[in-house]
């Protein structure tokens, strides 16, 4: 994702680039396939930043107009409406914050009061100047909030949307993934992610970019702190003035042949296993109406690396089909996410592994059903991945979605002209993604 | 390039950059920044833009004469003025 929006953003500007994907297809962590004739999202559970069209100074707007796109390019349609749901407690909240604002009121009316001043205070909140950009936004929401059960509500589907780091997050991703959220919205486009790809890919090439797939980057060339090239496996060096990577931090040291991010406390620990269920209903007919259902099985909200395979306390709950959309979708598709440990996964042999799947699949399920009806008597075919899958087609390692817990705002490396983009630079997600290359490509390759 | 075409161009710059602003009425003495609902970034891109179509370089310590159309056709016409219309 950020990849293509910086490359859409140098051809734009005359310069000559070339984006190098390993995989067969594009889009990296936000990707699509197909299995047993259906057409599946790899990701995608919604397109965060959702706000209409019209809206100008909104970072959806403000990327539409870097890339030179229009708001129908990615016709997205908004959520019907979430949950987040705890022990017998739930907050409903929809595009608009009028929604949560009087399902807090209703909830928790002590917390009002509080609750207007946090929005407020996010709402005025600068990313760019960055104030208390490091503080922890726990710490901050604690000060605001007093109750923490409400706190813990508010996390969960922050967290699960968007947080490296274990059991916090700073303030300003806080504030980033808040607004992104619950102030500005969800949807999807109807034709999921390979709409905004098929968009994104024409337009780069349509400027003249060259994108070559099945490039797997083995290594740079460096010569007195400066890349001069680009070693694509199996094939030639390529020479390069200025490098952008969005592999990741500690992948890309590793392509400088470094060590710089040893230590494992320093990289990524944070991955998922998602299971996909395809019904023969439209998931309202089992009464799942609700867009996404965050759930967590206690007052206590945990968001670690699990020590099991999978952390069944907690997880998101996704249908693809709950969005206000013109048509129905073909497919009545639901879609669970839990928190995994990448070692387990990655420890076993093939066929512990498939047996594995088979057996954490029935077991995410039914801890989801205790949010959600249950709907597994209308499953027809099923798919499910682990951090395993997301390292074999991304190269993040430990599979881990959202990147290092530390990141690097700027861009910079020990390298002249190597930069970072995408989630290890501080932005993830799809519209974080697209930011993120756009801004680094702006700063370090078009001054 | 005359002074119209000038401004004529500084207008398709803004036509591509923001294609949902309406333009029509732009007054030339007050600040883009406060008729246009544009950002730094699209600031930066005006410049980028001169710079593509016309390569004009305008070093950082001038951005603040681009502020209003006004001011920018006056900056840049001793710059644009053995420019062709293109
Ligand atoms: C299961 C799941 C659900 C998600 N759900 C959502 C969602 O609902 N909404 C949302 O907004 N976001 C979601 N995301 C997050 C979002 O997909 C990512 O944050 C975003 O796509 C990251 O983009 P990126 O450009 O930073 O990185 P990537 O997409 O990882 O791009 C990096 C690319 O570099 C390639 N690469 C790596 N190493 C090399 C090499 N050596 N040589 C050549 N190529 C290489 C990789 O193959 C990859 O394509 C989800 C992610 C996952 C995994």
């Amino acid at each position: 994702m950020s990849g293509l929006a910086a490359g859409i953003r140098l051809a734009h500007f005359d310069k000559r680039v070339c984006i190098l994907e390993r995989h067969s297809t594009i889009g990296g962590l936000n990707s699509f396939y197909r299995l047993r004739g259906r057409n599946y999202d790899v990701g995608l559970h919604a397109v965060t930043n959702a706000t209409p069209k019209g809206m100008k100074k909104s970072p959806l707007a403000r990327l539409l107009r870097q890339l030179r796109m229009q708001w129908d390019d990615f016709a997205l349609r908004p959520q019907l409406g979430s949950e987040i749901a705890f022990p017998g407690i739930q907050l409903y909240f929809d595009n608009n914050i009028e929604t949560l604002r009087s399902e807090v009121r209703r909830a928790f009316p002590k917390q009002m009061d509080r609750f207007d001043r946090l929005v407020r205070e996010i709402a005025h909140y600068d990313d760019l100047d960055g104030a208390h950009a490091h503080v922890s936004a726990r710490r901050i929401v604690h000060s605001i909030l007093t109750d923490p059960l409400l706190v813990q509500m508010l996390f969960c589907p922050l967290m699960y949307y968007g947080s490296a780091r274990e059991d916090d997050m700073d303030w300003r991703q806080f504030s980033i993934l808040f607004r992104s959220i619950f102030l500005e919205g969800l949807a999807r486009p109807q034709a999921g992610i390979r709409l905004i790809l098929k968009h994104l890919v024409r337009r780069f090439r349509a400027l003249g970019g060259k994108l070559m797939l099945r490039s797997n980057v083995q290594r740079f060339v460096i010569d007195q702190g400066r890349i001069t090239g680009v070693k694509v496996e199996g094939g030639k060096t390529m020479e390069a003035r200025n490098v952008l990577s969005s592999a990741g931090l500690p992948e890309t040291m590793r392509l400088c042949g470094g060590t710089e991010c040893a230590n494992p406390k320093a990289t990524g620990q944070l991955s998922f296993c998602e299971a996909i269920a395809i019904l023969d209903v439209p998931p309202k007919e089992t009464c799942f109406r609700h867009t996404i259902t965050f759930f967590n099985d206690s007052d206590h909200f945990q968001w670690r690396k699990p020590k099991t395979p999978c952390d069944l306390t907690s997880g998101v709950v996704c249908s693809p089909n709950n969005f206000d959309y013109e048509e129905p979708l073909v497919d009545g598709t639901m879609r669970i996410t839990s928190l995994a440990s990448y070692n387990y996964w990655n420890a076993l042999d093939d066929s512990t592994y498939r047996l594995e799947k088979l057996r954490w699949y029935d077991r995410i399920l039914a801890s989801a059903i205790r949010f959600v009806p249950d709907f597994r008597g209308h499953i027809i075919d099923t798919d499910m991945f682990t951090p395993t899958t997301i390292t074999r087609f991304t190269g993040h390692e430990n599979g881990a979605v959202y990147g290092i817990p530390e990141k690097r705002f700027d861009g910079t490396t020990h390298l002249k002209n190597l930069f970072l983009c995408g989630t290890d630079q501080g932005l993830v997600g799809i519209i974080g993604g697209l930011i993120s290359g756009i801004t680094m490509a702006n700063r370090w390759c078009l001054k | 390039m005359t002074t119209t075409e000038i401004r004529h161009e500084v207008i398709n710059i803004l036509a591509d950059i923001a294609p949902d602003e309406d333009l029509s009425d732009l007054k030339d003495d007050i600040a883009f920044r406060d008729q246009l609902e544009l950002d730094s970034m699209d600031f930066l891109d005006i410049v980028m833009e001169l710079r593509k179509r016309h390569r004009i370089q305008i070093p950082e310590e001038d951005y603040d004469q681009l502020a209003s159309m006004a001011s920018t056709v006056t900056y840049l016409e001793p710059r644009m003025v053995g420019l062709q219309k293109q």
